[in-house]
This record gives C-alpha cells, structure tokens and sequence, in this order.
C-alpha cells in the first residue's frame, strides 16, 4: 500500500534545521563522553534519531538515491576501528587493548589531551549506527 | 601477560567483519573461513606448548592491574576445548559448503559462523564471569541466527522457543551475577574462588551456587531443563546442526566445571548429591527420547542429552581419575556427536526421508556411509578400542573410587540402550530390502561423506594413541582438582 503524498512544508522544513542540530548534539556527546555522560553508544543512537526523522519526513526512495552506501557496511567498519585499537597495543608490545593518551598543542583548542579511546568509541559510534538503521530500515522496507 | 591467547578469538573476529563486507563473493568466504579457522588450531597448538613446559598462561586486557581487570586464562582443559572445537567447526564449515544453499551463503552464514566461533573458544578462555556472561550472549545471538537462516515453518517455531528460553537462561545469569557480586565484590573467577572462603553464612552461597547450576543446565541441556533441545537441534541445516551439537551444549557443561570447581568448590554436602541425582535423571531421560523417536536427527539430538549426563556425573565423582574421565569423554563427545549429525544429514540426504523405518538396504549403494555410520555407533557406545570407551572407563573408575555404584550401574546400562537407540537405524536403514525407487540413480556423496570420515577417524585415533594423549589430560586433572594451581597462577602471574 503507498501512502499519498502529503504536501508537508511545514514538517520539512523544520526537519532540514533541526537534523543539524541533532547531528552537533550527537559530536558533541560523542567528544564529551571521556569526562562527561555521554560517549559513543548515545552519540550513535542521537545521530541514528536523526536519520530517521530524514527517513520519515522525506520519503525512503529520495534519501537513497542520494546515499551511496549500505548501513551494513558501517558495522563492519565500526568493528574494524574497534578490534584495530585494541591490536595496536599489540604492536607496542603491550596487552591487548592498552590505549594509549598525550596532550598534544592542537591549533585552535590549545592543549588538549588525545586517547587512543576515542577511536574505540569512534567504533561503537559506527556500530550503534549501522545496526539501528539496519533494523529500521529492513522493517520499513517490508512490503 | 602473553598476548597469543588473544588471537583465538581475535582471528576469527576478524575473519568475521572482512567476511561482512565480501558477502556476495562466496569463493573468498569459503576460503577465509577456512584458512582463519587452520590459523586458530595453530596458535592454540603453540599455546597448549607453553602451558606445558610454563604453567597456566594469562592476559589482563589493557594491562591493567588483577583484580580490576578483565583476565583471559589458558590453562590446558581451555586450550584443549579450543583445537577440539576449531576440529569440529572445520569438519561442519566443509560439509556446509556442498549443502548450505547459496541463498544461506550470501545472508551472512560465514560471518555468522565465524562469531560463533568467536563465543564459544571466548567462553572457554576467559577468566572473569561477567565476561563470560558476554561470550554466552555472543554465540546465543549468532546461533539464533544460524537456526533461522533459511526461514522455513519449522525453523520459524523451533527459534521463537529457543530464543526465549535462552533469553530467560540470560536473565538468570546476569541475576546471578548481580547477587554473586553483592555477596563478594569482585567478578574476576580467581579472585571470587579467593574470597568466597572468607564469605560469612554458607546458605547465600549455596544458593548462588544453585542458582548458577540452573542457569548452566539450561545452557547445557541437563535434566528438567533439556525440553528445548530436540526441536532446535533438528531444524536447522545439518552443518549447523553439527555445530550445535558438537559446541553449545559443552560451553554449559565447561561452565559448571569451571564454576563448581574452581570457585565454589563440590564439598558443601548438597552440591554432590544434588549432582548425582540430576546427572542420573538426565541419563535416564535423554535414552529415553533417543529410543522413543524414529527420526534419525532427534535421535542424535537426545544422545547429545545423554552425554552431558554422563559429564555431570564425573564432575560430580570430583576424584582426579573421574575429572580426568570427564574431560576426555567431553573432548570425543565433541568430535563424534558432530560426526554422528553430519552423517544423519547424509542419511537423510541419501534416503529422502529421516525416518529410518522407511529407508531399507541403503549398505549396497552407499557402503562407505553405511560403515562410517557403525564405526560413529560403536565409539559413541564406548567399544573398545575406541575413544568413547577410555572416557567411560577412567568415569567408571572414578566411580568406583567414591563408592557410587548406582550411578555407575545406570550409565553401564544407559550405555547398552546408546548401542541399541543408534544401531536401529543401522539395522533399520541399511540392512534389508531397499526401499530406494527403482532405479534411481546413487546420488554422489563423496563431499558430504569426507567430514564425517574425518571426524570418525579422529575418534579413533584418539581411543587407540589415548596413552599419548594421556599427558595432557593428566595435566587438565591435576589442575582442575588443585584450584590454587590456577588462582596463583592468574593472581600471582
């Protein structure tokens, strides 16, 4: 069954201001998580919400027109980063999954401390997105 | 800290996710797969050489301090779990490519196989129980899929049961957990054996302990708790069926041993008799669907409940000859049970039908089948001179050595009724007039055959060479039976 096409100007619009908002929420909880609530599953999860808010105001066609690739892929990648962090410990000739942090002088941010845990978290991030939106889209493109 | 004992899981997990990104490129699946699982038995070869000339190996993961971190632990009964069930999952990955369908191969099959490899050989290395709550939850959820794949009726119904039993199972685990944590405060298995000595009141214990045997018994299928298991374990495709027999049920038995060996420990006086009655019943039960049933794969599913019977009884005997007993027969369980599902898939395949009172003379057309089939039988049986017999024999022993001749006398007399419940379908299926139509051509079988043949072979040569293997189970023994040896070995190392 196809739904007739709504002329909703309002809900769009709102959409295209507001998704940006969602998506500087989710870098911002993703880059807090280290001292802060937040982290990579929730980023994952706020930008996933953002997707689907896309998802549901546009319809599905016109979104994947314009993506060129699969949801499926981003787990894969996710778990790579992840795996990745803990072997490169391994390659240092510590234990398996030793991260590793320094402060660095950054231009802009001044001095800033840098862990090898934020590409782990980057992984769960990948994660989180690829599996929510698999589910939500293999259920919502079930005829 | 030895950072080999890591790649086990390692590699297949990484086989796993390439595998995610090639899932139409059936050629390269097949390959990976089987050169990651190759690579596997190699480093756990390597390791098993270094825990015999240096003693247990272990990993803290980030290098963080024990107790506070999660330790991996290869001590010998978990490395020699990891080659058997990397033999076994060789064995079911190759009869999986001539009969899994291409449909199966290119929804994931091989990634998903792979990660339930990374579960089970995960459950047995780790050395911290949340942690091997996680391993349970990762080979469950890729074996909820490996059974659905496909998606027929049948398969739809058998799920829906095991995935919520299993969810219920996992519930109690994490409840169990929480409680074990209240009582001590700590989750690292060494350091839990440690202080649950200095635990005031037995009861709180003793009913953690019980609370985590339920939960293990639900995972391993042992008497009242197995009622999920015949269904699940006919409907998937044989190689799965294979994987499943020959793994998951073993992961709960490896469990209870760790758990009641090395943390609780057996002498709380309810523990040992409690064992000998469940293991008894589940004996008992497990026969008795296996001479009920006329389908050839649920016949072989209920034998798989009768065989943890038997390991929870050695567990239970707790004498160094009975562990040892337990763990050999756990070692060929693995191997033959997957042997015994792969050739019911051939029958089955071959007969057109699983139920062996409606094959007849299958021996002239496909002899070979038909004797790799006995030979399964009698090892299964506990004939001389193969590997089910020196198991039996070191768990009689060890039965007789703590006086418990009820016990043993059911799991001589269950035996017989093994030898009887399997050779029926001999008997049945390929003796007499063949019921095959009129001259329909032999099917070609010579891949589907070769795993089994392989996993049979295996069998034998471990009953006829048991006096090399000996070494090695005598090493499991005599740490299993001294949990200081491994609590020293995880604290201290």
């Amino acid at each position: 069954m196809r739904l007739p096409r709504l002329n909703n100007v309002i809900l769009e619009t709102t959409t295209k201001v507001v998704s940006y908002l969602i998506l500087a929420f989710a870098i911002y909880l993703f880059l807090a998580g280290h001292n802060n609530p937040g982290g990579g599953f929730v980023a994952g999860l706020v930008t996933a919400s953002a997707l689907v808010l896309n998802y549901l105001t546009f319809d599905m066609e016109t979104i994947e027109k314009r993506k060129n690739f699969h949801f499926r892929i981003m787990i894969g990648i996710g778990l790579l980063l992840a795996v990745g962090t803990g072997l490169g410990g391994v390659l240092f000739g510590q234990a398996f999954l030793t991260h590793a942090f320094g402060m660095f002088d950054l231009p802009f941010l001044g001095e800033t401390e840098l862990a090898t845990a934020t590409i782990f978290d980057l992984g769960v991030y990948f994660v989180v997105v690829g599996v929510t939106m698999t589910i939500i889209l293999s259920i919502g493109a079930d005829e | 800290m030895n950072n080999l004992i890591v790649l086990p899981i390692i590699i297949p997990f990484l086989t796993g996710i390439f595998l995610i990104f090639f899932a139409k490129h059936v050629v390269l699946q097949r390959t990976l797969s089987i050169l990651s699982i190759f690579a596997t038995i190699f480093v756990a070869i390597i390791v098993g050489k270094q825990i015999m000339t240096d003693g247990i190996q272990t990993l803290t993961f980030g290098g963080w301090p024990l107790p506070y971190g999660i330790a991996f632990v290869a001590d010998m009964l978990a490395i020699v779990l990891v080659i058997t069930a990397n033999i076994v999952a060789v064995a079911a990955l190759i009869f999986s490519f001539s009969t899994i369908g291409e449909d199966r191969e290119k929804s994931y099959f091989y990634p998903l196989f792979q990660f339930m490899l990374l579960g089970v050989v995960g459950a047995f290395l780790t050395g911290d129980i949340f942690n091997l709550f996680v391993f349970f939850e990762v080979l469950l959820i890729a074996s909820y899929v490996l059974i659905i794949i496909g998606g027929n009726k049948a398969q739809f119904r058998e799920t829906i049961k095991y995935v919520i039993i299993n969810i219920v199972s996992s519930t109690l685990f994490l409840i169990a957990v929480a409680y074990l944590y209240a009582v001590t405060g700590s989750l690292n298995m060494a350091d839990l054996a440690q202080r649950i000595h200095s635990v005031e009141g037995e009861g709180i214990l003793l009913v953690i302990a019980i609370l985590f045997f339920l939960v293990f018994a639900m995972k391993g299928a042992l008497f009242p708790l197995y009622f999920w298991l015949p269904g699940s374990y006919t409907v998937p495709p044989s190689a799965i069926a294979a994987l499943f027999g020959g793994l998951l049920t073993k992961v709960g038995v490896y469990a209870i041993i760790r758990s009641f060996l090395i943390i609780f420990g057996m002498d709380s006086g309810f523990v040992q008799p409690f064992f000998f009655v469940i293991a008894g019943l589940t004996m008992v039960f497990g026969i008795f669907g296996a001479i009920a049933s006329k389908d050839v794969r649920s016949i072989v599913a209920y034998n798989v409940i009768v065989a943890v019977g038997f390991m929870l009884m050695g567990v239970a005997f707790g004498t160094t000859t009975a562990i040892q007993g337990t763990i050999f027969y756990m070692v060929h369980d693995m191997i033959i049970k997957a042997g015994l599902f792969l050739l019911a898939g051939t029958i089955g395949y071959v007969a057109s039908t699983h139920d062996y009172r409606q094959m007849g003379g299958l021996i002239k057309s496909y002899p070979a089948l038909g004797w790799t089939f006995f030979l399964a039988t009698l090892s299964l049986a506990g004939i001389p001179p193969f590997s089910g017999f020196v198991g039996k024999l070191l768990l009689i022993e060890g039965g007789f050595e703590v006086e418990q001749y009820l016990l043993v006398g059911i799991s001589i007399a269950v035996s017989f009724l093994i030898l009887y419940s399997l050779m029926r379908i001999f008997i049945h299926g390929f003796w007499g007039v063949s019921k095959l139509k009129e001259g329909e051509p032999r099917k070609a079988i010579g891949s589907l055959l070769f795993p089994s043949i392989f996993l049979v072979t295996l069998s034998i040569i471990l009953g006829l060479g048991a006096e090399w293997f000996m070494p090695v189970f005598e090493t499991i023994a005599k740490q299993l039976s001294d949990p200081t040896i491994y609590i020293d070995a995880v604290l201290k190392g």
